[in-house]
Parts: C-alpha cells; structure tokens; sequence
C-alpha cells in the first residue's frame, strides 16, 4: 500500500538509465522526461550513446544512456553526477559507476549478471556479491525475469517479452518519484498500436514495474519534487534539434518565403532534416542531396531562387561545404549554415559534444570571407537562434553560421511556446525594378546595412549575373582591378560588422555589482556556467557572468563589458577559440577553461576554478565544498544522495 | 518500406515558364547578348556554341527574365556572363547541384548548366551522375575539348590515354570516361552529342535538349585551340567527316561513311551476337537488320552499345546526335507536388499552422 509506505521531499534528482544499445534506454528517458516536464518540474537532460547502431551486446562500448535531472526549482544543466543509476547490465554499470557520488541508488537488472556478461563488461568476480558497492544503496532487481513473467499471457515469445523490461524499470523509477502515468501509457498504446501484443506488454511491464515498487519491502521510501515555479504560459519539453528545425520553419513563415533545406545525413545534426521533412504543409522542401556539397550547393541555388536556402550539418561537413559558403559570401545571398558541433577533428565523436568549430565557422574559407556567427545556448534557445540567423542572412544578404552542439541538439528542457505574434518579422525586400535610373546595379549597396539588392530571376528587368569571381563595385561585373577588389574586401567586412548595429546590449549577471571576475561563454555550455556561478555566489564569492548568443560581429559593447573586470574567464568545449578570438579583438588577458571530453562541462568543478579566480581576484577565501548546505542547489554536485537530501522547505 | 508516390501526371516540355504573349513581337539574339565583352582565345570552339545558343534561344518563347543560366569554373564556364538572363558563375564542378536547388525552387524557370569535360566529370562527377539519376528538370551543355584549358593544358578525365601534357610528359596513363556512356549509365533521359561547329546540328540537338522535361545532357566536341588544336579534326574535316561521324536520327537507319548514289553511306551497324553493335558494310547484310535508331525505347541497351563506337583514344570516329529521349518524371516536379499535396490538406493560414506545430506534442500550462 502506498500509504504505509514514506514520502520524502526532494529538491531535486539527477537518475541517469544506462544500458545495451538495444535496451530502449533512449525511449526510457525520454519517457520519464516528459513524465517529468508534464508534472510542472525543471528539467535538463544528456542523452549519451554510442556512434554503433547496435554495438557488440553487453560490452563497455555498447553502453547508452539518458541522463534526466529535475527539479522543484530553475535549473540549467542535466547534471554531473546521478543521483540514481539504472544499469541494466554489468556493462552499464561498470561504464556508470565512475561517475556515482558515494551513497547513490543503483538498481541494477540481476538477470543480466551472468558470468557471460560479467566477463565481457571486464568483472572478474560479480560486483553484487562483494564489497565493492558498499557505499552505494544497491537494489539488485530481477527486471527481465519480473517483466517477462507479468506478460506471459500475451504470448510473446522470450525475446519480445524480455525486451519491454525498459518499461518495467520505467514503472518502477516513476513510482519512486511519483511521476504522472497516463502519458506513457498513452505513448505507448500509440506507438504499438498496430501490434497490440506489444503494447499490452509494454503497458503491462510499466504497470508492473510501478505495482513491484509500491508492494515490495525492497524500496521502502519514495520521493516527491514538487512543481518547479515557472514564468506563466503553455510549456512543452522540447529538444534542440526539435527547437532548432522549428526556427526554420518559422523563419519561413516569419519572411514570408519558402523554406528550402539542402542536406545530407551526419549526426548530431539529421534529426533536423527528418523533422523538416514532415512539414511541406508549411511550405518547407527538404532536399536529401548526394553529399554535403551538393547539400549546401541546392540550398544556395535556392536562395538565389528566392527562397530561404538552408544546409544542416556537423562538423566534417562543414568543412565539405566551405568554398559554396565562400561562394554565397561573394554572390551575397541569403544562406542559413547549421552545425551541430560533435567531436572531432576528423570522424572524432560523432554522437558527443563538443563546440571546438568555432574557429571553423569564424576563419575556415579562403581569403577574406567573413560570415555572421550565432549560437544558441540551451535546447529551447535553438528556436530564437534560428530566427536570429534567419534574420541576420536575409537583411545582410549573406550566409550566417548557426553553430548547436550534441548537447543542446539532443538535450531537451521546458520551453515556453512563443506566441506566433511575438516572432519578429523578416522582409526579404526583394528587388522590383531599376535601382539606378533604367539601371539595375546587382551589387549597389543598402546605405544603412550595406545589404545587396536581391533580385530573383523571373523578375523582368533585373537580368544580371553573379559568381565567384571578384565584383565590380555597384555593377557587379568581373572586375580585377586592385582598388575594387581591395575596396570590395573591405566592404564585405564592414556589411558584416554593421550587424552589430542591429544587436541589443549585453546583459550582464552580476548581481552585487561588485564582481571582480567576468565568465565569458558561448553556446552549450550555458547551462554548467550559470550552475557553477550560482554555486560561488552561494559561498560568498561575486562574479559575473556574460553569455555571447553572437561571435561574429561581437556586439558593441563588449569591449566595455570585458574592460571593466579585472579577470575574465572563458570556459569551453575546446582549447580555446573563444578566447583566442577576445584576446585578438579585445587584447584581454582572457584565461581559459577548457575541456575536449565529449561531455558538457561539469558545474562542480568548474565552479571551483571560478571560485578560485573569485578568491585570488577578492583576496578571500571561497570554500565551495559544502554545496550540500544549500537546499535549492542549482547544479547537479549537491548532496550525495537523495535518501538523505530531504527538503527543509 | 516504399509508398505509391501517388503524383499526378508528369508535365512535359517547359510547362510552367511562362512564355511571351503571342503577340509581343519576336525576341532577337541581341537582347540575350550581355554587354560584357567575351574573353575567350580566338579561334575557340565557344564562340560558335555562344552564338548559336544567343541566336536560338528567342526561339523557345520564353520570357528571358525566367531564363536561368549556371556554371561552374573552367573556359566555358564564362558562358553565363555573355548571356543577358539570369546567371550564376559557381564554383569547380557544383553547377548541377546549384541549379538542381534552383529547378527544384522554380517551376517557371529553364534552368541551363554549362560545364566543361574537367568540371563535369572530374570535380562534379558526383553531382553530375547525380542530377541524370533524379532527373532534374535542366538541360547541361558539356563542352568536351578533352583538355584543361584554363588551367594552360593538363590532360582531362576525357584526354585519351598515352596524352602527353604538361602534366602528363610521358604520356597519361588514365583511361578516359566516354561522357554519353556515363550518362546513359546513370540512366540520363536525354543523352545527346553534338560538333561546336555544326551550328544547324547543334542548333536542333539544343532544340530538342529544351524542350525535353528533365536533365538534359548534351556533350558538345569543342576545340581548344591553344592546347588541344585539332582533337577533332577527324569529324570536322570535309574529307574524313562522312567516315568519321555515325549520324544518329530517330527512326532512321543508322548509316555512314561516303554516300553512294542513294544518298546513303555505304556503312551501317548490327547488333551482335554478344549484345552489342558493331559497324558493317551496308552490302554484306540483310537490310533488314540493320539497325535502325530508337531513341525513345525505354531500354538504354542499345544506346549504350551505340555509344561504345565513339574512339576512346585520338578520335577518328563518333556517333553524333540524340542517343536517348524518354519520358520519366522529373525530381523537382515531384517534390513540387508532394509540397502542394501537403499544402493542399492544410487548414488555416501558415501562422496558424505554425502555431500549432509549435503547440503541439504533450504541453501543459502554468498560470
């Protein structure tokens, strides 16, 4: 009975699912995140898998798991650390475990810990026997052997009854946080409707899994994190990639023009061209092309077209479509470029994060080429992010680099549905008629933004070519004189510094007004920034944070902002392009953070490297040890474990 | 998993460009003469082709502002800047793939690539192989001189073997692609070969390029007067010409070689036993099975075979003309349609319906 048994307040929870590629812990996760974000909590989540499809079964290397931290408050990251570990094999627990603080739940799924298993995840001896998890509170489960007994009367054979043990987990986890059901159960009768009995095992097993928690003398307590306060409107959970490809789409409504999106698949960044793909209705074409060139190739002749020519890509590919970028910066055409940073160089990581194609996106064409840089900063952010390139390549007439990262691309939180009417407008302006007497002067230039006419072929009058080849100054037609060409070099530049008159002021976070120290950062990275400076604040220390959604122009007032602090820090997913960049423009001793793991930065330790700036620029002494101290802890370092991080609200 | 695409019947011929009113009077070469002054060496094979595409291009009835030229980098890439319509001078190779985003965007235009034999097949080999395969409603002028010429005279994916250049001084070692069995190998709809200076040829093979839905490959002999002279001069000279060419027309016997007194040449081809043809004299036959050409049969067989008379090394002998015209629909047609399907069981207006996409999935609202 539910009644007898205890319910403990939380704050908040991080519980990470690990298991086989072929566990469905991806579909786990995101089953308990939205169970999570239609109960009213915060949340952030990290999706971590493998770039196998289906890596060799239960080895290291097959591990996948969904990391979902929630909360009764506003928080910014998904966590460093799990609170409750699922692993439904020894692999994924021997992967997991590195990462557990002392005192953390771990259910693990007993039937997979076989001496096959044991071996091939590297145990010698079974870690469920021995000491080896004492510190730990481990709940050794028979998931599979429970799962498969509850859907015997479906008739399944053993394998299809086995593999729905991934809901009986999720029963059991959404009974210890009293997470809402019907949606799952909802979910699932959808998903498997064409074969009913898969669905009603499923539902069966998520029914059973949450009945075992409320029967068994196993799990003695079960937890409450109540609604997080939130800004009012209608929310949704949402991923990046989902926010980001939804931008486009609104940019096409937004500008009145098509939307044509040139693509070809590389992860992280095809879930874009999948979810574009489903919404013609909308006006929006997506082209799978032969290659990435001839992905950002269609894009461009679409642009020149008169639609929104848009190309979605990660890093390898970008570096495939540099010269048609170079090529839409010299024929001045709108072009929207999406990349969703993974690792690299190279192949690199492909399914982990990392943002170290700045540099690419700022410097990686021939000659003079300078582009308009945006980045978003959480997975809500890439719908704002993506109006914002579209805006900046349709006014300026250029192409605009749009850099996610793996994190924030598959990574979701609660996003507030704008409301239509809000969205900026975008006008295309498209040329109509002579712009010089009878003339038409492809390359006469906007006064204000420096913008080109863009004059698409159908329009009678207008007749005019454009190419790679340098521009005569107005005219547009070849010209290799040296005064022009220096004079268009130039100009090109200053079309794209002039963006910057279009941007809003910074807004700083510096709360006392007395911080000594400045955090600069871009992107993903966002999220760990802010937890880790909420952390020093709460130890005493000041410090201000700066988020950059633009890199290239830097806005206006920058240069000020950094001026007025005595140390800036720079935190990045790479070695230092960020920093490279301010140290060039700005000649600040800008200091970097930086780590290249494939994984978000980690709040924790971060904020000690701010705190001891904070403490040499102050001249105190910060102790960061104690977050626990803190009940409405914001990153994910807090308390050991939940079992004893009862509210005191 | 595959679905009947269920798109309605295909278009044909430049459907959806507009053409001039009837009554407006008839466009001349002029007005589709830039005022950029052409930069070609004298003598080059390009100038005929220019003139020839300037002079009959008023002849389609469209209107020129719905006129699109792209190309992408090599001598005859310039093409664009001497016509007066829109054009685009891209970059080395990636002409298809712009001018498919281009197609695919725009019904009412006609979209021309111009390419040459190193941009085409070596660089955009891809994207050109690619473009014949989805069909995209674009007509390619490939301009085949068998030589890099901007680049001052390195052998090309089409050199024969053996070529000295001046990259190649013992001699090219590469085999050459022969560019109209590339293409019906890729399975190109309409696949044609014409002499840059057989202007009545080169005009009706364009003709027929244009008015084809879909792509369009036409391999243009051009000579390069500077670093390939004479790469051609089999087929051109009075002399060797009758020899030299295999003429190909629709529904008509394919025969060569010095007419006799009915006006036929003394040559034809068969079909051989292993599938392929082989050139015989007319005399030592059946008439009746000597072959007679087909460009509309659906099975690019004997097209293919047909294209495999052309000299891989010096060229003393080639079949000229339409290989392959056949219907099949186009890549950008049916992404049109599937977009105007999608739009046509829409409800509300394209703010509405953004707003319900962006409102959709599980939502819940704090008050």
């Amino acid at each position: 009975m539910a009644s007898a048994k205890q319910v403990k307040q939380l704050d908040r929870v991080i519980v990470r699912f690990a298991g086989d590629s072929g566990d469905g812990m991806q579909l786990t996760g995101d089953r308990f995140t939205s169970e999570s974000a239609s109960f009213g909590n915060d949340l952030s989540t990290l999706p971590n898998f493998p770039a196998e499809i289906r890596a060799p079964q239960g080895t290291l290397h097959g591990v996948s798991s969904f990391q979902v931290h929630f909360a009764d408050h506003d928080i910014l990251t998904p966590g460093d650390a799990p609170d409750v570990l699922v692993a439904m094999n020894p692999a994924a627990l021997r992967a997991n475990l590195g990462d557990l603080p002392k005192g953390a739940t771990i259910i693990v799924d007993t039937h997979d810990f076989t001496a096959r298993n044991l071996t091939k995840a590297g145990y010698t001896d079974n870690p469920l026997d021995g000491d080896d998890l004492a510190e730990y509170q481990v709940h050794p489960v028979d998931l599979t052997g429970m799962t498969v007994a509850a859907v015997k009367e479906f008739g399944l054979s053993r394998k299809d009854a086995a593999r729905a043990k991934n809901m009986f987990a999720l029963g059991l986890v959404s009974w210890m946080y009293g997470r809402p059901t019907e949606g799952t159960e909802e979910f699932l009768a959808k998903r498997f409707a064409k074969v009913p009995d898969i669905r009603d095992a499923n539902i069966t097993a998520f029914r059973t899994g949450w009945n075992f928690g409320e029967t068994t003398e196993a799990f003695v307590v079960s937890y409450e994190v109540k609604p997080a306060p939130m800004a009012p409107g209608t929310y949704r959970n949402i991923t990046g990639n989902l926010a980001l490809a939804y931008g486009l789409v609104a940019a096409g409504v937004q500008s009145g023009l098509p939307v044509f999106l040139g693509s070809y698949p590389i992860t992280p960044a095809s879930d874009v061209l999948h979810e574009l793909s489903k919404h013609k209705d909308l006006g929006v074409t997506t082209y799978q092309a032969e290659d990435e060139i001839a992905g950002v190739g269609a894009a461009l002749g679409a642009s020149f077209a008169g639609h929104l020519g848009v190309t979605t890509t990660s890093g390898p590919g970008l570096a495939l479509k540099s010269e048609t970028i170079g090529l839409a910066v010299m024929t001045e055409l709108p072009l929207l470029v999406v990349d969703v940073q993974r690792g690299g160089p190279s192949t690199g990581l492909p399914t982990k994060t990392e943002q170290a194609d700045l540099l690419q996106a700022m410097y990686g064409r021939n000659g003079e080429s300078p582009v308009p840089v945006v980045a978003p900063q959480s997975p809500g952010d890439c719908f704002d992010a993506a109006l914002e390139a579209a805006r900046i390549a349709i006014t300026y007439r250029t192409p605009v680099l749009l850099l996610s990262d793996g994190m924030i691309a598959n990574g979701s939180e609660p996003w507030r549905i704008p409301e239509t009417d809000d969205l900026p407008a975008i006008d295309p302006a498209f040329a109509t008629g002579p712009n010089e007497g009878d003339a038409f002067m492809p390359y006469l230039r906007d006064a204000e933004t420096l913008a080109r006419p863009w004059a698409v072929p159908g329009t009678a009058g207008l007749e005019h070519r454009i190419g790679g080849l340098e521009k005569g100054d107005g005219h547009g037609n070849i010209s290799y004189d040296p005064a022009n060409h220096d004079f268009m070099v130039r100009t090109r530049q200053a079309k794209v510094d002039r963006v910057a008159d279009s941007l809003p002021p910074l807004e700083v976070d510096d709360p006392t007004g007395e911080a000594k120290v400045l955090v600069v950062g871009w992107g993903s990275t966002y999220g760990p920034i802010g937890a880790a400076c909420r952390r020093v604040r709460r130890a005493g220390g000041h410090v201000a944070q700066v988020h950059l959604r633009h890199l290239n122009p830097f806005p206006k007032d920058l240069g000020e902002i950094l001026a007025r602090y005595d140390k800036v820090l720079v935190p990045e997913m790479n070695l230092g392009q960020l920093s490279t960049l301010l140290r060039a423009k700005y000649l600040v001793d800008a200091i970097g953070y930086n780590h290249v793991r494939g994984l978000p930065l980690k709040a924790a330790e971060l904020a000690e490297a701010i705190g001891e700036l904070v403490a040499s620029a102050d001249g105190v002494e910060l102790d960061l040890s104690g977050a626990g101290h803190v009940t409405r802890d914001a990153d994910p370092s807090g308390p050991a474990t939940p079992v004893t991080q009862e509210a005191t609200r | 998993m595959t679905t009947d695409l269920g798109i309605p019947a295909a278009r044909t011929g430049t459907d959806g460009v507009p053409a001039l009113d009837p009554d407006a009077p008839k466009q001349t070469g002029k007005e589709f003469t830039s005022d950029q002054e052409v930069r070609w060496c004298p003598g080059c094979g390009d100038y005929a082709v220019l003139k020839a595409v300037q002079s009959f291009l008023p002849d389609l009835g469209l209107r020129r502002e719905n006129i699109a030229f792209v190309s992408g980098i090599g001598c005859s890439s310039r093409f664009p800047y001497y016509l007066d319509t829109y054009g685009m001078h891209s970059i080395h190779g990636r002409a298809p793939a712009i001018a498919t985003g281009l197609a695919t965007a725009r019904e009412d235009l006609s979209v021309w690539v111009v390419t040459g034999d190193g941009d085409a097949l070596s660089i955009g080999g891809n994207h050109l192989i690619h473009a014949l395969r989805r069909n995209v409603n674009m007509t390619i002028l490939l301009f085949n001189n068998r030589i890099y010429g901007l680049t001052k005279g390195q052998y090309s994916p089409t050199s024969e073997a053996g070529k000295v250049t001046k990259s190649t001084p013992m001699g090219s070692v590469d085999h050459p692609f022969n560019p109209i069995s590339l293409a019906l190998g890729a399975e190109g709809t309409f696949v044609a070969r014409t002499i840059d200076s057989d202007r009545k040829h080169l005009t009706s093979v364009l003709s027929a390029a244009a008015a084809h839905r879909g792509t369009s490959l036409v391999e243009i002999y051009q000579n390069c007067p500077i670093f390939n002279d004479g790469a051609f001069d089999a087929i051109k000279d009075r002399d060797t010409k009758d020899e030299a060419i295999i003429p190909l027309v629709h529904g008509e016997q394919i025969r060569f070689g010095t007419p006799g007194e009915d006006g036929l040449g003394p040559k034809g081809l068969v079909r051989t036993a292993a599938g392929g043809v082989e050139v015989v004299e007319v005399s030592d036959v059946d008439a009746a099975d000597l072959l007679v050409h087909d460009a509309h049969t659906d099975d690019p067989t004997t097209a293919f075979a047909i294209s495999r008379l052309t000299d891989a090394g010096y060229l003393h002998r080639a079949p000229i003309g339409i290989f392959r015209s056949v219907e099949r629909p186009t890549y950008d047609d049916q992404a049109r349609a599937q977009v105007d399907l999608a739009q046509g069981e829409r409800t509300g207006s394209r703010d509405d319906r953004l707003a319900s996409l962006i409102g959709g999935g599980d939502t819940w609202t704090v008050v």
